[in-house]
């Protein structure tokens, strides 16, 4: 195909420019790695282009809209003046977690500590950084399971990352604290920012990432995240990513993990706001006896749309796997959940379960939902489900009859909806500050714009957030 | 008066369930409603506690004074309306203890008074467990979530003494339940019954009436009050059945 069929929409345009121009400067990395992920990622773009719904995966997430829209692209990094803890005031008690932040797409931190070794010898911190200090890491892992996939998002995010967040959790090494990742874009103007990040877990080790992507204004902005996870034998993981952006704002995730023997996943997507947010997750069990447990949670109303795609390839015996999407759509919401397991010959004794269910609230609101198994093992337990459905009425009548009003019960029986999702959030501060944050999204009260979205707290729990605004 | 329903007319579906219902009720009095299944038992109950679907064609319910057919069921609740469902009903997520402070000041609120202090909710939990003699880790569970048929029966009790109504039915509550849990029920509602209160008990078995002993027993046929009498009119159906009856009618 020529290039020029494929480059009709001005950000496929802005795009190919913005490589171009600074391909000398933001997008030049010393290693060859990165360096090569970057020339064949702007090479696959120019010839697949844009996501389309002509796409069979991107048949119900329709972005030609913003397409048309005019975008800056790739910033320069921000300069460090004021210490995270100083814009950033994180209080959930009993939660304590090592706060790391990234600012329109770049890691921020004074220059001597763009990334850094804790004590128990985890490394964290740019990207960037870690292809010059890190470079044999990078070289085992970078773009190992990072696929363009037919996706020209995936390509442009290769060629066009700015910065991102590497984690590496030594072999044997179990983090007591959380990692915390505040992913914050503070821009005046239509921004497109696409960050890269790469996770790895060695043999027998543990961590708690939570992730959050953040909108501190109602400026309108695209964001792509690219993620690679390894999880080598017997590691644990526990990812949360909360997503509680403005709705003007669109985020397009892609995450693979490849998980190795014994090892254990588990990813909690809570998402709160935004005006489209896709999460594709792409798990690979490639040793035995290795555990992904997903699950998500959607709260989406007025224009706002959501996309879970969710595949899990079973590779390896005696693999076990599932998945549990549960979402409330209202107004003219729509959502997507697309739930694809595939079960290799050689995956005998595989489990693996899929639930999606959904409430909509108004007959406007819509859901798209597809499970999709492939099955090549003959002696494998798969299941799956999805439900659309209204409100539960005799639920309904039981708590009015009781006094409670019919905005308070549906509200109730919103959130009773969810918490099966929530309650697998096993840190229990956490879990009590998601849930206040449930509340108040239901109830309407969870700001987004003048403080940062996790600004919650009832007399209960006490759970204070903060940005300030005046320090960025 | 607290309760006077006139002639009333109730249709699910267009289909006519209550044909011209009379019943009156004082404070302070028990009555009993018993009568063969699908006479319209339940459908008064719904009709009373404003139940969607309950179209009222025709009549009143007077409440306190006041045409109540067109308050919403909260309003209704708040106003001091109570049913024990005869299927109550399970709902996933929602704990009693969260349900039960929410209902609670749903209707101090109602009253214009302040939400309950917690440490004075975990007392009346505490203190109405007992009564209906429920155990502590059931109020941790989710609303009747798995419970067992006794079970949700003595669970809608103990919301019953928890927000104390003034007019309360009982719609089957005894079916199920076991000799002991039936006189954990009975004394329950014999401990909350007062010179301020009243209520209606559906029933089948005259057995609950020995320990519920109510001033009144109705026989309802086919969507009205066929018979009416006192105590001794439930062991002379429990004796007879109903079919004999069938060819009443107050009205005649
Ligand atoms: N939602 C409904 N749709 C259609 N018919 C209904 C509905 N609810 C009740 N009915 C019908 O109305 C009639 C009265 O039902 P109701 O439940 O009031 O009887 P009941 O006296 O309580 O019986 P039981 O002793 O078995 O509890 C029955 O014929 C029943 O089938
Ligand atoms: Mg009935």
């Amino acid at each position: 195909m020529s290039l020029s069929n494929n480059m009709n929409y001005p950000l496929e345009l802005s795009l190919t420019k913005s490589y171009e121009e600074n391909r000398g400067n933001i997008y030049t990395s010393p290693h060859p790695s990165i360096s090569l992920a970057r020339k064949n990622g702007i090479e696959d773009f120019k010839k697949i282009g844009l996501p389309t719904t002509k796409l069979e995966k991107w048949r119900t997430t329709n972005l030609s809209d913003l397409y048309k829209k005019e975008f800056t692209i790739g910033d320069n990094k921000p300069v460090f003046n004021k210490e995270i803890n100083e814009i950033f005031h994180c209080n959930v008690h009993g939660f304590n977690t090592n706060v790391f932040a990234l600012l329109n797409g770049w890691y921020y931190s004074p220059e001597e500590e763009q990334i850094q070794e804790l004590d128990n010898g985890i490394i964290v911190g740019s990207i960037n950084a870690a292809q010059k200090k890190y470079p044999e890491l990078i070289d085992k892992y970078f773009n190992s399971l990072a696929k363009t996939d037919g996706n020209g998002l995936n390509a442009a995010n290769a060629a066009l990352f700015t910065d991102g967040f590497f984690i590496h959790v030594p072999d044997n090494v179990v983090s007591e604290k959380a990692i915390q990742l505040i992913k914050m874009v503070n821009r005046e103007n239509n921004t497109m920012i696409n960050t890269r990040n790469l996770i790895v877990l060695g043999k027998n080790s543990k961590l708690s990432f939570l992730h959050c992507d953040d909108s501190i204004n109602q400026q309108p902005g695209f964001l792509t995240t690219n993620t690679e996870i390894f999880l080598h034998e017997n590691a644990s993981l526990d990812l949360y990513k909360l997503q509680n952006l403005n709705n003007n704002t669109t985020l397009v995730n892609s995450s693979c993990v490849q998980q190795k023997s014994g090892s254990d996943l588990k990813i909690n997507v809570l998402t709160f706001n935004g005006g489209v947010i896709r999460n594709e997750f792409i798990v690979d069990l490639i040793g035995e006896n290795a555990n992904a447990d997903i699950s998500g949670m959607y709260l989406m109303d007025d224009n706002q749309h959501v996309d879970n795609q969710i595949k899990v390839i079973h590779s390896a015996p005696n693999c076990t796997s599932s998945e549990l999407f549960k979402g409330v759509l209202d107004d003219n919401a729509s959502g997507v959940f697309n739930g694809y397991i595939y079960v290799a010959r050689d995956a005998q004794k595989t489990l693996a379960f899929q639930r999606n269910a959904n409430i909509l609230m108004k007959s406007t609101a819509s859901i798209d939902t597809m499970p999709f198994l492939e099955i090549y093992a003959d002696d494998v337990k798969c299941s799956h489900g999805a439900t659309v459905g209204q409100l539960d009425n005799d639920a309904l009548f039981y708590l009015m009859q009781r006094g409670i009003s019919e905005s308070n019960a549906k509200l109730l029986l919103m959130y009773a909806f969810v918490t099966e999702v929530t309650n697998k959030i096993t840190i229990q501060p956490l879990q009590d500050s998601i849930d206040d944050m449930v509340k108040k999204r239901l109830r309407g009260d969870l700001s987004i714009c003048e403080k940062c979205v996790l600004h919650c707290s009832t007399p209960d729990i006490p759970v204070e957030f903060e940005i300030d605004m005046s320090k960025i | 008066m607290l309760l006077n329903i006139k002639d009333l007319h109730v249709s699910i579906h267009g289909k006519e369930i209550l044909k011209g219902f009379n019943l009156s009720v004082n404070y302070g009095e028990v009555h009993a409603i018993m009568g063969p299944n699908g006479t319209g038992k339940s459908t008064l109950a719904a009709a009373i506690t404003g139940r969607e679907g309950y179209e009222i064609t025709s009549g009143e319910i007077i409440y306190k004074g006041k045409n109540i057919i067109d308050l919403a069921p909260d309003v209704r609740a708040n106003e001091g309306i109570f049913l024990s469902f005869q299927y109550p009903v399970e709902i996933p997520g929602v704990s009693i203890t969260n349900f039960m402070r929410t209902a609670l000041n749903a209707k101090r609120e109602f009253m214009g008074e302040a939400p309950i202090p917690a440490g004075e909710f975990l007392k009346r939990m505490e203190e109405k467990k007992k009564l209906v003699d429920i155990q502590s880790k059931l109020t941790n569970r989710s609303v009747n979530e798995g419970f067992s048929g006794g079970e949700k029966k003595k669970n809608e009790i103990f919301q019953m003494a928890m927000l104390e109504p003034t007019f309360a039915v009982l719609d089957e509550t005894d079916s199920g339940l076991d000799i002991d849990a039936l006189k954990v029920v009975a004394n329950g509602v014999n401990a909350l019954r007062s010179e301020d209160n009243a209520f209606v008990v559906i029933t089948h078995y005259q057995r609950l009436l020995d320990y519920i002993v109510p001033d009144f027993v109705h026989v309802m046929y086919d969507g009205r009050i066929v018979k009416s009498g006192g105590k001794g009119l439930a062991l002379e159906l429990e004796e007879k059945g109903y079919d004999w009856i069938k060819d009443y009618d107050v009205n005649r």
